[in-house]
């Protein structure tokens, strides 16, 4: 029974990074429509940040990591004004390309960077003796980053339901016309969505630097796992990503925890979350808080 | 009040010439119609004054200030708004919901105003809502106000569309076929709407319509577009007697 608790415990952390990863996402996709391929590689551009800022610099960690979220949140603004900014009206096709492309080169460049091949882990700055509680352990890293996750996700649900700018995107994500009409800067929308996305990846990514340790290609395969997440949640929803975040985390542990050695298997906890996605999408095709669209003609 | 004057403007897609040396001049306090056979550029005139398109050439002036670059959300914020032809509206939000969001990109206070609530924001929101209700009374949507837009028949929401716009307090109102699928008392209705605009609240008026009857009762002043072009313009009785307008309607004898 331990064993089984202490799987939940790893599922619902695992989970909440998904969550906060496929978040980043979610908001983008909310207020323009596209999928932007490349937001693994945006996570992992803001755990090295992170690395850089604490090992290098030297720069205690509660200060490092919200400086990198700051400095995500300016390159994801960036990147959008530079490479997405012109493709504002042209087919989203064309945008979700140029985000392929983005990715491509986002890989390039980090692996130019000594992060591209070494393994790197975060010197530890809480407790290392975990906390057990009848048999069932937590380390601090993962209680401190659950706590910060669901946090972020409070903060930025908040804010999309209630600030005025979240109002905006919303709007925009309605309908791009009317928002025009009654004064939104549609282009300041995008902007805005694309930098909070990035600073919500250098959280994911400086928390999972954290618990597991940094190395492109763990970060690289995160970056992957958001799909199924975002997907199963319903695309444009913050529950849902958080929902599905954890639904994910836990198929994965116990994939992994009960499948695999028994009858010859192993690495299912890679292949489970895919499965599930495809069975709960023939039930569900909009996902499981996806807005089901009915148009009358 | 400000005059709104386009001046030769031309407005190419490709090969496509959508207006050629369009010259307006919208008086202040008129009822401007613009009127046209199907695919004359009436539309995309008006996307060029409410900067949904910008002229390939000539200008756009408003007042003092030059329209021709300006975005969609900098010329609502001069007091241009507009209605659309076909309906953009918030479907999954109240009648009331729509317009109150119409009227909060206006809204000037500070995130800890926002916190405290009291004081500014409460009176900023306050205001905003009596603002709102002026529209819904004047624009009779009161049995509608909780209403999801999505669910109202296609008449009420061309009114929505029409309130939101007014709910900009414009002193420009851009009007593109806001009486399209009425039945003869909606029109009538939107009819009496546009009238009272003009004498209760001053607004100016730009309607694209095709109702003829309509657009000679109440325009002080009529463009005619033919194939991107002004083929005649001046009070309903000048128009109706041009040659040039008569040929494009009803075609040479």
């Amino acid at each position: 029974m331990n064993y089984f608790f202490q799987l939940v415990i790893s599922g619902i952390v695992v989970g909440s990074i998904y969550a906060l990863s496929g978040l980043g996402f979610v908001l983008i996709y909310k207020s323009s429509r596209v999928l932007n391929i490349a937001h693994g590689q945006i996570i992992a551009a803001g755990a090295f940040i992170t690395y850089a800022l604490t090992v290098w610099v030297d720069i205690p960690i509660y200060i490092s990591f919200p400086m990198s979220m700051v400095l995500t949140f300016f390159l994801a603004m960036s990147v959008e004004r530079v490479f997405l900014r012109r493709l504002i009206g042209e087919p989203i096709i064309s945008v979700i390309m140029v985000t392929i492309g983005l990715m491509s080169i986002l890989d390039g460049l980090i692996y130019l960077t000594p992060f591209g091949s070494e393994n790197f882990s975060f010197p530890p700055f809480l407790p290392t003796t975990p906390i057990s509680v009848a048999g069932v352990s937590v380390s601090w890293t993962q209680m401190v980053g659950v706590v910060i996750t669901f946090t972020l996700i409070g903060a930025f649900s908040w804010f999309f339901k209630k600030s005025t700018v979240g109002i905006s995107m919303r709007a925009v994500s309605d309908d791009q016309m009317a928002s025009m009409s009654i004064g939104i800067s549609v282009p300041r929308v995008f902007g805005l969505a694309w930098a909070t996305a990035g600073l919500s990846a250098a959280a994911a990514g400086g928390i999972i630097g954290n618990i597991t340790g940094l190395n492109f290609e763990t970060l690289h395969a995160f970056g992957i796992i958001v799909f199924p997440v975002v997907i199963l949640g319903g695309l444009d929803s913050i529950l849902g990503a958080v929902v599905a975040g954890i639904i994910m985390g836990l198929v994965q542990q116990f994939a992994s925890g009960y499948l695999d050695g028994n009858w010859g298997l192993s690495g299912t906890g890679e292949v489970m979350p895919y499965i599930i996605l495809l069975v709960i999408l023939l039930f569900k095709p909009h996902g499981l808080f996806g807005i089901h669209e009915i148009e009358r003609v | 009040m400000a005059h709104l004057i386009v001046s030769d403007v031309t407005l190419t897609f490709g090969g496509l010439q959508a207006l050629t040396q369009v010259n307006l001049s919208i008086e202040p306090g008129f009822i401007t119609s613009i009127i046209g056979p199907n695919g004359a550029g009436k539309t995309s005139l008006l996307n060029c004054v409410s900067g949904f398109y910008h002229p390939t050439k000539g200008e756009i002036q408003y007042g003092q200030r030059n329209l021709t670059h300006a975005s969609p959300h900098q010329i609502s914020s001069m007091g241009i708004a507009r209605a659309f032809q076909n309906l953009e509206l918030f479907r999954g939000l109240s009648v009331l919901d729509n317009l109150l969001l119409a009227r909060h990109q206006n809204l000037q206070y500070s995130i800890l105003h926002a916190i405290i609530y009291f004081g500014k924001t409460s009176r900023l929101e306050a205001e905003n809502r009596t603002y709102v209700e002026k529209v819904i009374n004047f624009m009779e949507l009161e049995p509608y106000r909780k209403k999801m837009v999505g669910n109202l028949s296609y008449g009420v929401q061309k009114r929505v569309e029409v309130a939101r716009a007014l709910t900009l307090a414009p002193k420009l109102l851009l009007l593109d076929e806001p009486m399209a699928g009425m039945n003869i008392e909606e029109k009538e209705d939107i009819v009496r709407f546009i009238l009272d605009l003009k004498k209760e609240w001053g607004t100016t008026v730009v309607l694209v319509e095709h109702d003829l009857g309509v657009v000679m009762d109440i325009s002080d002043q009529i463009y005619v577009l033919d194939f991107g072009e002004v083929i005649g313009s001046g009070t309903p009785n000048d128009v109706a007697s041009n040659p040039k307008v008569i040929e494009a309607y009803i075609g040479e004898e």
